[in-house]
């Protein structure tokens, strides 16, 4: 069915959105097989982003866990994360339709970043939503984004992260559709979102797949991403989809033990629900109210996930679990001591899973952990 | 079965059921349901209302802390349905967490007229719309001034009861004014549609009945009767003003 996954997705939307959605669906598959789209986005992605983004050996850590563990540097992506390559697809798109203010949530505050970073380069107006909270523990990126020139608009309804901040976006996007481009920051919301995300974030999986046949002529065993919304792990598993032989991992976060109920493993412990226009697993009570979820990394804190994820959980695709806090803390800290790389609080998640696997394996290190100091500072 | 006729201007007050806690919330929906209202739309709380600003907002998070359920909201409904018809306006996910069979069949056990969902358009709607009609409850489908003639078409064909109208490009809340083409679009529906229309979303005051009557069958009122309730004043006050504007 067109903007399915399985059962998974949909358009569960306010009617004030349909319109724009379809409209939405239309530009993004005219610019998709659009040759001059497609030479502009490689032009940026080569100039402006600094792809292809390298293929690591992680020489110390493997030698730690006993395993061979390769690592996709997303991190050195301009602005640190691997949101960028999303942002910089939808803005040059916005530009095309003709939408010059761009609105966009945030968690962790990478895809703000990123986001405003873009409206910058192309002089549009930028209107980032975030929760308080967020706001206090990434207040980093709350002054990136500023000195961008984006408004930030602080959210203070529900539990102030990144659920409530999405909220706040797609209200605007329904009162100012006709001037604004909403630019979502995971492979979630509505369709089309799920499938431009991934379709602009697979170059991560595309590029890594290419070099790891390169560098070791064959390819991985299991390839692990860390999943908040989605997009990195969609972004690095659409490649390997079909390499029937790979296993793919999704690491959700497993907050204080997923047993105590503090955590947002949505895969792990949620069941199907509608949240933010799509159909997928979710966080929910019995009377289907969305839960107040928690993690140690702003990124991950969403009790939703992309539907593409839920398919793949149901079909057994891929597998998902869940790494708790300390644990991604610690293994933060050990690829910084050990490579002398810091990751991002959300990788760091993979980044521990990856240290209990045997064999060959990929791990999507989707950005890196400066954000995260004053956290670290404090526990 | 809903008092809204074609020709007269009907008033539907919108309550959030469960706020500002259980017991006034029963006393306000009986003190409307007195009045000659075409209907009482009764919202079900949810955590994520993203058609709704923020006085149904913080209205619904208030029914949440109070501990309302889809089950409150059904006992809510049967106890005033009696007295006049009630519609639930009611976001999907409480809807399917419910199971959409058994909500259907318990809102026509209560005496519930029909059902608003305003994230469900009519391309999402198939086995819920199923389960509403089998129930014989009205399934009500929202209008926006971003519709395309080709959506109106669809949502006034899928929609029983009544087709509800969106004055304006946004979410709900009072406004002091209504938007200028309100009543191209409300003729734009009028084309498509043997229905009646209600005009909803912004209306707050008894001037903007003025300007409805005639394009509309009935208004829906909401974050102004909400707001009411919010200050601790009784709604009835403001209905009654409404309701005379009405005629
Ligand atoms: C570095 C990093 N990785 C991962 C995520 C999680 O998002 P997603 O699951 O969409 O990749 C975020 C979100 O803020 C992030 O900043």
């Amino acid at each position: 069915m067109r903007g399915r996954f399985g059962i998974y997705g949909g358009q569960y939307v306010p009617e004030t959105l349909m319109s724009p959605l379809a409209e939405l669906e239309a530009a993004w598959t005219a610019a998709r097989s659009d040759p001059g789209y497609a030479a502009e986005l490689e032009r940026h992605r080569r100039t402006f982003i600094g792809r292809p983004t390298p293929l690591y050996f992680a020489e110390r850590l493997s030698a730690e866990h006993g395993n061979r563990i390769h690592l996709k540097r997303e991190d050195l992506c301009h602005t640190g994360a691997h949101k960028v390559n999303n942002a910089l697809g939808q803005a040059l798109l916005a530009i095309r339709m003709g939408k010059r203010r761009i609105i966009a949530e945030t968690g962790a505050g990478q895809h703000g970043v990123a986001t405003a970073t873009l409206c910058a380069r192309f002089g549009l107006d930028c209107t980032v939503y975030m929760g308080r909270e967020d706001m206090r523990r990434q207040a980093v990126n709350v002054q990136r984004m500023r000195l961008l020139g984006a408004e930030v608009v602080e959210v203070t309804a529900g539990t102030m992260t990144l659920k409530d901040a999405t909220s706040e976006a797609i209200r605007d996007w329904v009162t100012n559709v006709r001037t604004t481009h909403y630019i979502i920051g995971s492979a979630v919301g509505p369709h089309p979102y799920p499938e431009m995300v991934r379709d602009l974030q697979r170059v991560i999986g595309d590029e890594a797949r290419a070099q790891y046949l390169a560098a070791e002529g064959r390819l991985p065993e299991v390839v692990v991403a860390c999943v908040g919304g989605g997009s990195n792990a969609i972004g690095i598993f659409t490649a390997f989809v079909g390499d029937e032989d790979v296993r793919l991992v999704g690491v959700e976060a497993g907050g204080s033990g997923v047993a105590g109920g503090k955590h947002a493993a949505s895969l792990v412990a949620g069941r199907p629900g509608v949240l933010h226009g799509a159909l997928s697993y979710l966080l929910q009570d019995a009377d289907g109210q969305v839960l107040p979820t928690h993690s140690v990394s702003a990124g991950l804190d969403y009790p939703g996930v992309g539907p593409e994820h839920s398919f793949l959980r149901d079909a057994e695709r891929a597998e998902y679990v869940a790494v708790e806090d300390g644990q991604a803390v610690a293994a933060l800290r050990l690829c910084t001591r050990l490579e002398g790389i810091l990751p991002a609080l959300e990788p760091a998640h993979a980044l521990h899973h990856a240290g209990t696997l045997p064999g060959r394996v990929l791990v999507c290190l989707s950005g890196r952990g400066d954000k995260d100091l004053d956290n670290l500072a404090a526990d | 079965m809903l008092r809204i006729e074609k020709g007269a201007l009907g008033l539907i007050p919108y309550l959030m059921a469960g706020h500002p806690d259980r017991d006034r919330s029963r006393a306000a929906a009986r003190s409307l349901a007195a009045l000659p209202i075409a209907a009482l739309e009764l919202g079900i709380p949810f955590s994520d209302p993203l058609a709704d600003g923020p006085v149904i907002q913080r209205a619904g998070q208030q029914a949440l802390d109070g501990g309302m359920t889809v089950a409150d909201c059904l006992e809510l409904a049967a106890d005033v349905a009696g007295r006049a018809p009630v519609i639930f306006m009611s976001y999907i996910n409480p809807i399917l967490a419910y199971g959409p069979e058994r909500f259907a069949a318990d809102a026509e056990a209560a005496g519930v007229a029909g059902v608003i969902v305003p994230d469900l358009p009519p391309e999402e709607s198939g086995s819920v719309s199923a389960a509403f009609k089998a129930h014989r409850l009205a399934s009500i489908f929202l209008v926006a001034p971003t519709s395309s003639e080709e959506r109106i078409k669809l949502i006034c064909a899928a929609s029983s009861g009544f087709v509800y109208c969106v004055t304006l490009t946004g979410i709900t809340g009072a406004r002091a004014e209504l938007p200028p083409d309100v009543g191209e679009l409300l003729g734009r529906v009028r084309a498509r549609t043997r229905l009646p229309i209600a005009a909803g979303f912004g209306i707050s005051r008894p001037e903007h009945l003025g300007t409805l009557r005639g394009a509309a069958d009935a208004a829906v009122v909401g974050s102004a009767v909400v707001h009411e309730l919010a200050e601790g004043r009784d709604p009835a006050r403001l209905v009654r003003e409404l309701l005379a504007a009405c005629r």
